[in-house]
């Protein structure tokens, strides 16, 4: 073999290398990739049903019910729509009513969402980018009070009798 | 005091950019005078530096809230040494601490400069500097940690508690030499490129710095892993996080160039590409820098917000790759290889171990952006979660793994790959009865994915220790041929091992756990396999700066106790911010994890309780890399200037 020859070989080696690198990351990118949606997305349907995605919302004052177990329902809402999410596992430490948060998981038949994973941030001013952004679509500058974090509401928390 | 520190920072601003432009002057003059500012320039910066972070600490230490930075993440509450690792708590702190650190290899550089020919060893500083008048203009610009705000608070706003670990005194700092080291490696390249000078000696010079580099990075990530799993509560050791990839992407593509780096070692081949591999290596430093510090990631690492910082990063990194790559078309060309590459030969597997080492970088690289190009595109926010990276970073590891276990039977030029095989035999044939044997006696399972984990690591264990036998047994003296073995084979045989401990863990702790998340009152109990977990209520209590739940649980199995686990719940009333405290019982057989969810009703508590067999292992394997990387590092063939210059000296010749 020449040493032109050689040096093709490689170059070949690579390229295919790359292409099946590329072509295994882009299915398995499709297969996974999980898309940002609002209450008013899934009030107006435009969120497919039995997909995996991930819901972004304000936990509603006062809606959040435990029940056998870990079970648990609550509302999130953006300042437009509400939705009803049911849950079973450890909420995050700053979960809180008024708190920003980002659930993963499914539309129900009922159009509920189901979620099974539940994201807040330590933070309790945080509120995901996503959320903040999708908030401010809904009306030019936004006061969503009613749903507004108060320092030190840590009621839910745990700690604090 | 932080205007001393204020007005160090202008100033190696002004000795960075002199730092820059005179060694290249200097070069471009054959001026060995101005070339010889490149010495002194990286060293007076590194003085500045030192005492710009000397005042902040103090700053810290004093709890002066007159400064924005120090109120906004210190307390007077605060224990001392979180006072100190709260300089690097935030965006602008841990800004200087990166500038340090730049500068500290740039001082270290030049303390051994003077094995380095004048020219080279002034552009590697001048590519330094440039790097540090990016980075100080960016801090004096839009993060300048020296900030005075009137009136001045009475009490600091404290350190986010997450930090408040001590995982996270030292995760930051060695990730960061880590990253930082790379710059070296990266102003090498440079330097190369622009004399078009790029022999054996240059490879020796540069090996040394590139696998320190690589150590800290692989220490860091290992930390950074360890400090997760405790303090996140989650339970878990890598979330593949964009945070994690943005340290994982420069690890993967260095880890390829430190191999790539012995291959033009030895056979003065493969220069162009180790070049590249130098060039990517640190660019993707930089990427994670910008990634990390631009606000464009969720995340708990993410805590700059500012736009103008993003943009700066963004810039500053096109710049950089830009005129790396632009030099890089332009002169690679001449950077010939002493001959050619057979692909069975060690340098050939090599070759081919970098194409996959960098293919997964590039599908971590795929996986991180995407999300944020599609986002800046207004397409859509989505985001790519752990198994899209599982799916793709374990067909690609696998292949890595077999030659890893194949690398002490393949010699250097030309090989045959059945007599490498034929040799290997009896270990492969081992290989596969741990892996049928080992899932089932640890964890009564036949899973094939069990079986093809244990293989591959032990194959990997076995592979590395074989160069050593080897050694030994090539004397009639063992304890002469232990002896001999030079510290760059230790180093390689260590971190092969630690890779085979990694492989190991991985393959059990994700396969076998087990996670239960629970609800229970007083005196109920969950179990896990064998294990009962027994709760017995909570008990209040206050700390330095926070106050506690402390949950009591007895873990028993079949009715032997085995421990008594207190995992707590903290409040920290300066942020209002809640922290879970997981407990842990560990061995290295397996991890038994309690973390406190919340209480609900009266008395009855959510727990979270995991069983993680062999955990421990991946850290393990981390650590072993680490050492690994400072047997590698610390050759004794390294320091023999003289041989070096020698070397150096008769490659001038023939090139001439």
């Amino acid at each position: 073999m020449t040493k032109r020859q050689g040096r093709m070989m490689w170059i070949g080696a690579l390229l295919a290398g790359i292409a099946l690198a590329a072509a295994l990351g882009f299915t398995a990118l499709r297969k996974n990739m999980m898309y940002f949606y609002t209450p008013s997305d899934l009030v107006a349907q435009t969120a497919p049903k039995h997909a995996r995605l991930r819901l972004g919302g304000l936990v509603e004052r006062g809606s959040v019910k435990r029940g056998d177990g870990l079970l648990i329902n609550f509302t999130l809402a953006d300042c437009a729509q509400k939705v009803q999410v049911r849950y079973e596992g450890i909420l995050p430490d700053l979960f809180r009513e008024g708190q920003g948060i980002v659930a993963t998981g499914m539309v129900a038949d009922d159009g509920s969402f189901r979620a099974d994973e539940v994201l807040a941030k330590h933070d309790e001013n945080y509120m995901p980018p996503e959320l903040a952004s999708s908030l401010k679509t809904v009306d030019g500058k936004h006061s969503c009070a009613p749903f507004k974090s108060v320092n030190g509401n840590v009621a839910s928390a745990g700690v604090v009798e | 005091m932080a205007e001393i520190g204020h007005f160090a920072l202008i100033l190696a601003l002004g000795v960075a950019i002199a730092q820059t432009v005179l060694p290249v002057i200097g070069y471009l003059r054959r001026d060995s005078r101005w070339l010889a500012i490149g010495v002194s320039g990286a060293q007076t910066q590194f003085g500045l530096i030192v005492l710009a972070y000397a005042a902040l600490t103090l700053a810290f230490i004093y709890n002066d809230f007159s400064l924005k930075y120090v109120e906004a993440n210190s307390h007077s509450a605060l224990p001392l040494i979180y006072r100190l690792s709260a300089v690097w708590g935030a965006h602008e702190g841990s800004l200087l601490l990166w500038v340090l650190m730049l500068t500290g290899w740039g001082f270290a550089v030049s303390l051994s400069s003077r094995r380095l020919p004048a020219d080279i060893a002034a552009l590697v500083l001048a590519t330094m500097g440039s790097i540090s008048v990016g980075f100080l203009l960016f801090m004096l610009f839009t993060s300048n940690p020296f900030e005075r705000q009137f009136p001045v608070p009475l009490e600091g706003h404290d350190l986010n508690p997450l930090l408040q670990d001590p995982g996270l005194i030292i995760h930051p700092p060695t990730l960061y030499m880590g990253y930082v080291g790379l710059s070296v490696a990266f102003s090498f390249a440079i330097a190369a490129l622009i004399t078009g000078k790029l022999d054996v000696a240059w490879a020796r010079w540069t090996r040394p710095w590139t696998t320190t580099a690589w150590l800290f990075l692989t220490m860091g990530i290992t930390l950074g892993s360890w400090w997760a799993y405790n303090e996140l509560g989650w339970g878990g050791w890598w979330f593949w996080d964009p945070v994690e990839n943005a340290s994982f992407m420069p690890w993967l593509v260095g880890t390829a160039l430190i191999h790539s780096l012995a291959v033009t070692e030895k056979r003065g081949v493969l220069k162009s590409w180790t070049v590249l591999l130098a060039i990517l290596a640190f660019s993707l430093s930089l990427l994670g820098t910008f990634l990390v510090r631009s606000g464009v990631l969720v995340s708990v690492h993410a805590f700059a917000t500012d736009p103008a910082r993003g943009v700066f990063i963004l810039a500053f990194l096109t710049v950089v790759l830009g005129s790396a790559l632009l030099l890089y078309a332009i002169r690679a060309p001449k950077l010939v290889s002493d001959g050619a590459v057979e692909l069975m030969s060690r340098e050939g597997l090599l070759l081919l171990n970098n194409v996959f080492l960098v293919a997964a970088a590039a599908a971590v690289l795929i996986g991180t952006l995407y999300p944020l190009v599609v986002d800046a595109l207004g397409i859509g926010k989505i985001s790519v979660g752990p198994p899209y990276f599982n799916s793709i970073f374990l067909p690609l590891m696998m292949p890595l793994a077999v030659l890893v276990g194949m690398s002490a039977r393949v010699g250097w030029k030309q090989a045959r790959l059945r007599d490498a095989l034929w040799s290997l035999r009896w270990i492969a044939l081992g290989s596969v009865i741990c892996a049928v044997l080992l899932p089932f006696v640890l964890e009564r399972s036949w899973a094939w994915m069990a079986i093809l984990g244990t293989a591959l690591a032990v194959w990997v264990m076995i592979g590395a220790l074989l160069d050593v036998v080897h050694r030994v047994r090539a004397r009639r003296d063992r304890w002469q041929g232990l002896r001999s073995i030079p510290s760059g084979t230790w180093g390689m045989t260590l971190a092969h091992l630690g890779l085979g401990f990694w492989i190991f863990g991985v393959t059990y702790a994700s396969l076998f756990s087990v996670e239960k998340d629970v609800r229970l009152a007083p005196g109920q109990a969950a179990e896990i396999g064998a294990y009962t977990f027994t709760f017995q209520g909570t008990q209040h209590s206050e700390g330095v700066n926070y106050r506690a739940d402390t949950g009591s649980v007895i873990v028993e199995r079949n009715g032997r106790l085995i421990s008594k686990l207190q995992p707590e719940k903290r409040l920290y009333p300066s942020q209002g911010s809640v922290m879970t405290e997981s407990a842990v019982d560990h061995n290295p057989r397996r991890d038994l994890y309690v973390a406190l969810g919340e209480p609900i009703g009266d008395q009855d508590w959510a727990l979270r309780l995991y069983y993680k067999p062999f955990i421990r292992m991946v850290w393990f394997g981390g650590v072993l890399m680490f050492i690994g990387g400072i047997f590698a590092a610390s050759d004794r063939r390294y320091r023999l200037a003289r041989h070096a210059r020698a070397a150096a000296a008769s490659d001038a010749t023939a090139a001439v």
